[in-house]
């Protein structure tokens, strides 16, 4: 691809006078204007139009088209490669779902249409709705929220609301181990609430008898990522929740890593009474480079109530109708959420079946274990044991080569592979954390696995070649440095 | 096995063996074995592609459908050359992770390194950040900035003008994160300025004023004098703007205002029943570190190429946690490009040519609605562009007109109140569209 023309920026691209675009033919001429009896609208003044036109791009088609395909060359998908990278479970994405959220009966339709003229639209919701109450073991879900730090706003706003309803309006603490995304105390302070971290034990999971003097009436609740952000499924969870719900609390379940739990366990019967799920992650709907995501929040029976509006309701006559009620929470979105990938999410889970959904699991499970076992001889596995769809090494154990995770990660680039997530979670220096997921075939962690061994090797033997790497990507070493100093956001 | 997993029983087999283990169920002895699943969920089998294809068939002949459209309230039926949709559905783009690594990512990164740029010449504001959900998030997310970028102050003025949709969320943001709405009431359909104006006297602790532009009504207002007034009180001036009007209407930047938001539906995006969309977020560059959500930068490799990072992240909540600016994280990243490639097409010329087909067509529409009787502008004398409200006489049975419009294949507009009806106009409805709705009103 000719990158000297099509790989400049788009307004490089200009030429005054050149369009790509051509409206439909409306019919309506000056005449029908001026000859109607009807009302005249108010001219519009002056002083409320713009001025001079925005400076954008005029580009026939084709160049446009050029342009756009040639930077996605400079991509990296699932579609291309293996994506370890690790909570964010990069499993495939069918094609099917595309096909279905692109379909005539959804991808034209105006949010304000009628009830009666959306029950295929509505009832789509709720076949999605009840499908997620079943894998997450909860009563009710909202599919309303766009993404997964959004449906934690919304869970916390759930138990603030629920506590609110009961006058107990002291409760402003949210527990949080310390080993949790940064979304978590994140979407607790935007939900208005106060975070306190406990520690984790030294095999990664939350320390009991350091959660039990937190525990008193100031306590909203605690949330949880279970298996944690380190892959270690938390044994004491029953125990916890137990406590938790004894001090008035609610536990809130981030769904980030519900990917291994697929046909093992379900988060309300852990003892959860409020979750989110990312569709992004493990119902397969692409993540877009960020986005457009879905994260659907759920709760256990006794807080419905309290989900946003509008909420989809089934009448007694069995049609589905939009609800908005004065015990909910209030809204979070002005429609009901990310509907093309609620779509998506529903075509997958279609396809998968029950049987289906009852596999991902313990083959993300199996995927996992099987790439942790085979590189813990190079890569330093701080916590042995059997780890979920994830889990994180400690950098390389050779400690005296000088080579970094960030060095081995970039390494991997060179080999087509995407990096792992690095240094995360916070809780060792050099994390390195790998979620290969169940969509992988052996083949392609065997290659892995060899190329993983060799930048070992290679850190040893001529560690200069992995801490300069990359070294073929379509750029390399982006002084990011620069980039926050002297911020260019806009192209002038 | 399922076709999306490519496990063979022998390697399975042979992959338990690497790890010391006999069978699938022993990678959870770590589990309670009272919280492991005793039954397969009870949810249906699973179906090929035809199958799920038929599903849907089933559930889209549910709906009723619709081919002319005069609903907006925000989010309207536009044309999108056929580039559009083709472009965004390479799969480089659509099955990528946000760009955490970018040297193999540049695609992402430019692409919305030049949609930041085109919404920043769009609203008249230097700076625009990479998305956010969508334009009643976006607007609250907004108030937040205000709130954290001027000290001490928690207090909100809203005008009673701004869209529904929006104003729920706001309202629920503000609720949970502790900060004072209060409503600036309406006059005429539009912002009583003066009432603006003794709230601003009254309250000294006003972070920020939150205005519509064009209003819940479709009205153009005049905030002529208005950014004066609000930042005499030290306070910031947030517009909420329908995007695709913004290469026609007087920018946030020109009437003096400090961030602008709201949702980019408008902009090449299809209407797919309220998402997904895409809520926009410029700002001037005083707010650069209070800015939420990633925004990409531009820089230099090593061998001197240009190349594009996501910046400032120090702002974000996986550095900062609960110091963070917002707790936005995954948004709306592939609805940009939606964006970039609609805008790279249409142009400036593009755009107006779409505001001002809008608005002949609605002035056409209102013409002959009018025309029609029993029914006239809720607020006459307001300048509109699309869109406008009708009220409507009380006898006229406005549920069945817009049932019987319905049974033709048109949404008639948004209902409002029991007597009033928000119609908008894009280049997608043709005369004969309108002339076949009111021929159906006239039949009522």
């Amino acid at each position: 691809m000719n990158r000297e023309i099509y790989g400049k920026l788009v307004f490089e691209l200009s030429r005054t006078g050149r369009r790509g675009y051509r409206l439909p033919a409306s019919h309506i001429s000056e005449n029908d204007l001026t000859e109607g009896k009807g009302e005249k609208a108010a001219a519009i003044p002056q002083r409320l139009l713009r001025g001079a036109a925005p400076e954008l791009p005029e580009c026939d088609e084709l160049t446009v088209v050029r342009h756009y395909n040639n930077m996605s060359t400079n991509n990296f998908g699932v579609d291309t490669g293996f994506y370890p990278l690790g909570s964010c479970t990069m499993k495939y994405n069918p094609k099917i779902n595309e096909e279905m959220a692109a379909h005539h009966g959804f991808a034209g339709a105006h949010p304000a249409t009628p009830d009666y003229a959306s029950q295929g639209r509505l009832r789509l919701y709720r076949e999605l709705e009840l499908a997620l109450s079943e894998i997450g073991g909860m009563a009710e879900f909202t599919l309303n929220p766009f993404a997964g730090a959004h449906g934690e706003l919304t869970g916390l706003m759930v138990i603030r609301a629920y506590h609110d309803s009961r006058g107990d309006t002291g409760r402003r603490k949210v527990i949080v181990p310390d080993s949790a995304h940064g979304t978590n105390p994140a979407s607790a302070a935007v939900a208005g609430l106060e975070v306190v971290e406990v520690k984790s034990l030294p095999d990664g999971t939350v320390d009991v008898e350091a959660l039990r003097p937190l525990l008193d009436d100031t306590v909203a609740g605690m949330m949880m990522t279970n298996p944690n952000t380190l892959g270690i499924f938390e044994r004491n969870i029953p125990e916890i929740a137990k406590m938790v719900h004894e001090a008035g609390g609610l536990m809130y379940y981030d769904g980030a890593n519900l990917n291994p739990m697929l046909g093992a366990a379900r988060p309300g019967d852990m003892g959860f009474d409020v979750m989110h799920i990312n569709l992004h992650k493990t119902f397969s709907t692409p993540h877009g480079g960020g986005g457009p995501g879905a994260g659907p929040v759920g709760v256990r029976a006794g807080l419905e109530q309290f989900l946003p509006s509008p909420r989809v309701v089934e009448r007694e006559d069995g049609s589905l109708a939009l609800q908005f009620s004065d015990d909910a929470l209030g809204s979070v979105s002005g429609t009901l959420g990310n509907f093309a990938v609620q779509a998506r999410a529903l075509a997958y889970i279609l396809s998968l079946g029950s049987e289906g959904l009852m596999e991902a699991g313990p083959l993300a499970t199996l995927n996992a274990n099987y790439v942790k076992e085979a590189l813990k001889d190079d890569y330093l596995l701080p916590i042995e044991g059997v780890c979920k769809h994830e889990f994180v090494f400690d950098g390389l154990r050779d400690k005296s080569t000088g080579v970094t995770t960030l060095n081995v990660a970039k390494r991997l680039l060179d080999h087509g592979y995407h990096a792992p997530t690095i240094y995360f979670p916070l809780l060792f220096h050099e994390s390195l954390m790998i979620e290969p997921t169940e969509t992988e075939s052996k083949e392609t962690l065997d290659d892995f696995i060899a190329v993983m061994h060799d930048i070992a090797r290679e850190a040893r033997e001529t560690p200069e070649t992995v801490i300069n790497a990359p070294h073929n990507t379509p750029v390399t070493h982006p002084d990011d440095t620069a980039a926050a100093l002297n911020p260019v956001v806009t192209f002038e | 096995m399922h076709r999306y997993f490519p496990h063979t029983p022998r390697e399975i087999e042979a992959m338990l063996a690497a790890c010391g283990l006999a069978e699938l169920r022993d990678l959870y002895s770590d589990v309670p074995p009272e919280l492991m699943l005793k039954e397969p969920y009870r949810l249906p089998q699973q179906l090929s592609d035809t199958e799920v294809r038929a599903e849907f068939d089933r559930l889209a002949d549910l709906n009723i459908p619709v081919r002319a459209c005069f609903a907006g309230g925000g989010y309207y039926d536009h044309y999108a050359p056929a580039a559009v949709a083709s472009i965004v559905g390479r799969s480089e783009f659509l099955t990528a992770y946000t760009p955490y690594q970018p040297e193999i990512s540049q695609g992402t990164l430019q692409y919305i390194f030049e949609y930041q740029t085109m919404m920043s010449r769009l609203t008249g504001l230097e700076i625009s950040n990479a998305s956010m959900y969508d334009g009643t998030t976006a607007t609250a997310e907004a108030m937040m900035m205000a709130v954290a970028a001027v000290r001490k102050r928690r207090r909100v003025l809203v005008s009673a003008t701004l869209g529904e949709g929006v104003m729920r969320v706001v309202r629920t943001y503000a609720r949970y994160h502790d900060v004072q709405l209060e409503i600036i009431r309406e006059n005429a359909g539009v912002t009583d300025l003066s009432h603006m104006a003794e709230l601003l006297e009254a309250y000294g602790d006003v972070a920020g004023v939150i205005l519509p532009q064009p209003n819940r009504y479709g009205i153009i207002e005049d905030f002529t004098g208005v950014a004066d007034m609000v930042h005499a009180r030290k306070a910031l001036l947030i517009l909420n703007c329908v995007a695709a009007d913004l290469a026609t209407l007087r920018t946030p930047g020109e009437w003096g205002a400090d961030i602008a938001c709201g949702d980019a539906q408008s902009l090449g995006i299809p209407l797919s029943y309220g998402g997904p969309y895409l809520g926009y977020l410029c700002a001037t560059k005083a707010l650069m570190r209070k800015m939420p959500g990633r925004i990409v930068g531009a820089t230099t490799d090593s061998e001197g190429r240009r190349a594009f990072v996501l910046t400032l992240q120090a702002r974000e909540q996986h550095i900062r946690r609960d110091k963070a600016t917002s707790n936005i994280c995954s948004n709306q990243g592939l609805m940009t490009l939606y964006v970039s490639v609609y805008m790279s097409l249409l142009g400036a010329a593009g755009l107006r040519e779409v505001a001002w087909r809008g608005h002949q067509t609605a002035l056409y529409l209102l013409q002959e609605m009018t025309a029609a009787g029993r029914c006239r502008l809720a607020f006459p004398d307001k300048p509109f562009l699309n869109e406008f409200l009708l009220e409507f006489d009380a006898e006229v049975d406005l549920d069945r007109f817009i049932a019987d419009a319905l049974g033709q294949g048109i949404l008639a507009g948004i209902k409002s109140g029991d007597n009033r009806l928000l119609m908008a106009c894009t280049e997608m409805q043709t005369k004969e569209d309108v002339d076949r709705l009111v021929n159906i009103y006239r039949n009522l």
